[in-house]
This record gives C-alpha cells, sequence and structure tokens, in this order.
C-alpha cells in the first residue's frame, strides 16, 4: 500500500484549493462548488486514517459515508435558498445580499 | 508499484481539475471540474479498498450532486451560460493566495513533526467483505452504527422539506 502521508498531502492540497477558492470567487454557486471540494478532502482524510492507521475498524469508514449523505442534503438545501436569493435579488453574487448585514 | 503509479494518476487528475474548477470563470465548466475530482476522490477510495464507499461517492456525489448542481445553474443564469461571468479582483486573489499559503505552511509543518504509525507495509490489499460493513451499519451493538443511519433518514426527511419550503414560490398577498 501507499504512505500515509502522501494521501494527506493530497488532501491537504485539495483542501486549501477549496480554500482559495472560497476566499476568491464571488459567485454563490462557485463558493459551493469549493465548499464541495473542502468536505471532499476530508472525506478522504477519514477513510484514509481509518483504512492505513486503524485497519479492522470501521469508525472512519461510516464517517465518510455519513458525510456524503449530509452533503448532499446541504447541497441540495443550499441550491435552494441560492435560487430563492436569485429570484428575489437577480442575481447569484454574494454580494447582493446585503439586508442581513448589521 | 501499479498502487503508486494509480495513485499518481489520480493525484494529478484530482488536483488539476480542482485547480481548473476554482480558476474557471465559466461556472458550467466549474461544475464539470468538480465532476472530475469526484470522480478522482472515488477512484481513491477503490484504492484504498473501500469498494462500497467508492460507488456511494459515484452514485451519490457524481451522480447526484453535480446534477443538482447543473440544474440550480440553468435555473439560476444566463449570464453564465454564455459565459461571461465575474473578473478576479487582484486584491482578493493577493488576500486568497496569502490566506493558502499560510494555512498550508501551518498544516505542512504539523505534517511533517508527525510521526504516523505506518501500517501500510504490512497492509494486505483485501477489500473490505460487504457482510462486515452490512452488519456494522444497521446493528445496534457497539461499533455499529445503526442510530446514524436512522437520524440521517429523518434529516433527510427534514432537508426535503425545508428545501421545498425555501424554494417555492411565496403566495401574493
Amino acid at each position: 500500500m501507499i504512505p500515509v502521508e502522501c494521501f494527506l498531502v493530497l488532501s491537504t492540497l485539495l483542501f486549501f484549493i477549496g480554500v482559495f477558492g472560497f476566499v476568491t470567487r464571488r459567485n454563490l454557486i462557485a463558493m459551493l462548488i469549493s465548499i464541495e471540494l473542502v468536505l471532499n478532502s476530508v472525506d478522504i482524510n477519514f477513510a484514509v486514517f481509518n483504512r492505513i492507521l486503524y485497519p479492522g475498524q470501521l469508525e472512519g469508514f461510516f464517517f465518510t459515508l455519513f458525510s456524503i449523505g449530509v452533503s448532499a442534503a446541504e447541497t441540495a438545501v443550499a441550491l435552494a435558498i441560492i435560487i430563492n436569493v436569485y429570484r428575489n435579488y437577480h442575481s447569484d453574487q454574494v454580494n447582493s445580499i446585503e439586508n442581513m448585514k448589521f | 508499484m501499479a498502487n503508486i503509479v494509480v495513485f499518481c494518476i489520480l493525484a494529478v487528475v484530482i488536483l488539476g481539475s480542482a485547480v481548473l474548477s476554482v480558476m474557471t470563470k465559466r461556472i458550467m465548466r466549474a461544475a464539470t471540474f468538480l465532476l472530475f475530482v469526484l470522480f478522482g476522490v472515488a477512484g481513491i477510495y477503490f484504492l484504498l479498498d473501500y469498494t462500497f464507499l467508492g460507488a456511494a461517492q459515484i452514485s451519490i456525489y457524481a451522480g447526484g450532486i453535480t446534477v443538482m448542481y447543473i440544474f440550480a445553474i440553468n435555473l439560476v443564469s444566463k449570464d453564465t451560460l454564455q459565459g461571461l461571468v465575474e473578473r478576479f479582483k487582484g486584491t482578493r486573489v493577493a488576500g486568497g493566495i496569502v490566506i493558502t499559503l499560510v494555512g498550508l505552511a501551518t498544516v505542512g509543518v504539523v505534517l511533517l513533526k508527525n510521526k504516523f504509525i505506518d501500517m501500510s507495509a504490512s497492509l494486505a490489499d483485501a477489500e473490505v467483505p460487504m457482510k462486515t460493513i452490512g452488519s456494522a451499519l444497521v446493528g445496534s451493538e457497539k461499533y455499529q452504527y445503526v442510530l446514524p443511519f436512522e437520524f440521517i433518514s429523518v434529516f433527510l426527511l427534514a432537508c426535503i422539506i425545508g428545501g421545498v419550503m425555501i424554494a417555492r414560490k411565496e403566495d401574493k398577498k
């Protein structure tokens, strides 16, 4: 098998690419896509820690499985909110939502 | 050896698609590159011999979430479809790069300072048996997961209701 550091470096890079996208983009859907990248890197970490450091147990496996389910639900709700924002403000940029600013 | 070659290919695909997905200006292309990232991550799960997890990743992420994204993009904006989208502001990109590098340095130091108990050499390339996964998923003993399983079903129901409530048209009063 491949040493654990390779996987961790891969997931770290993926995480920070996601963070970079989240900071840089101002389109709501693009920000959501960046969040998906971050979530995927964390899922890789769970699976890798379970598989390579603790083979024989299944905690990380199920955490990843449930995390995939939760992120599917989260994406559905977030897209519903984005469509609603677009309907009300006719824009899909974050700057357009200013009603909740103090 | 074959494992390492496959891992390198997957890593290149994942990181390249992730960078392109973050940097591209058209939102539809970002969604497409996200699809490639998701397939690559599924490949990583297959490489780790978590076949069930890879299948779940492909069917839920690549099959479900990407389709949802594409529908939302088509519903939201005509401009993005025709390709004229946001431009990157220099200051914001510089700030993003600084934040990313600082975070990367922090995590890198933690990663390099840490010694992992590496059992990868002694690990056989054997698939986790489906029977073990199934009985752990719906068993109620110690280290078995029927309670989160049920919770997530309730959670999905709540999300369906919430999504319908949020996205439906308001009644004109």
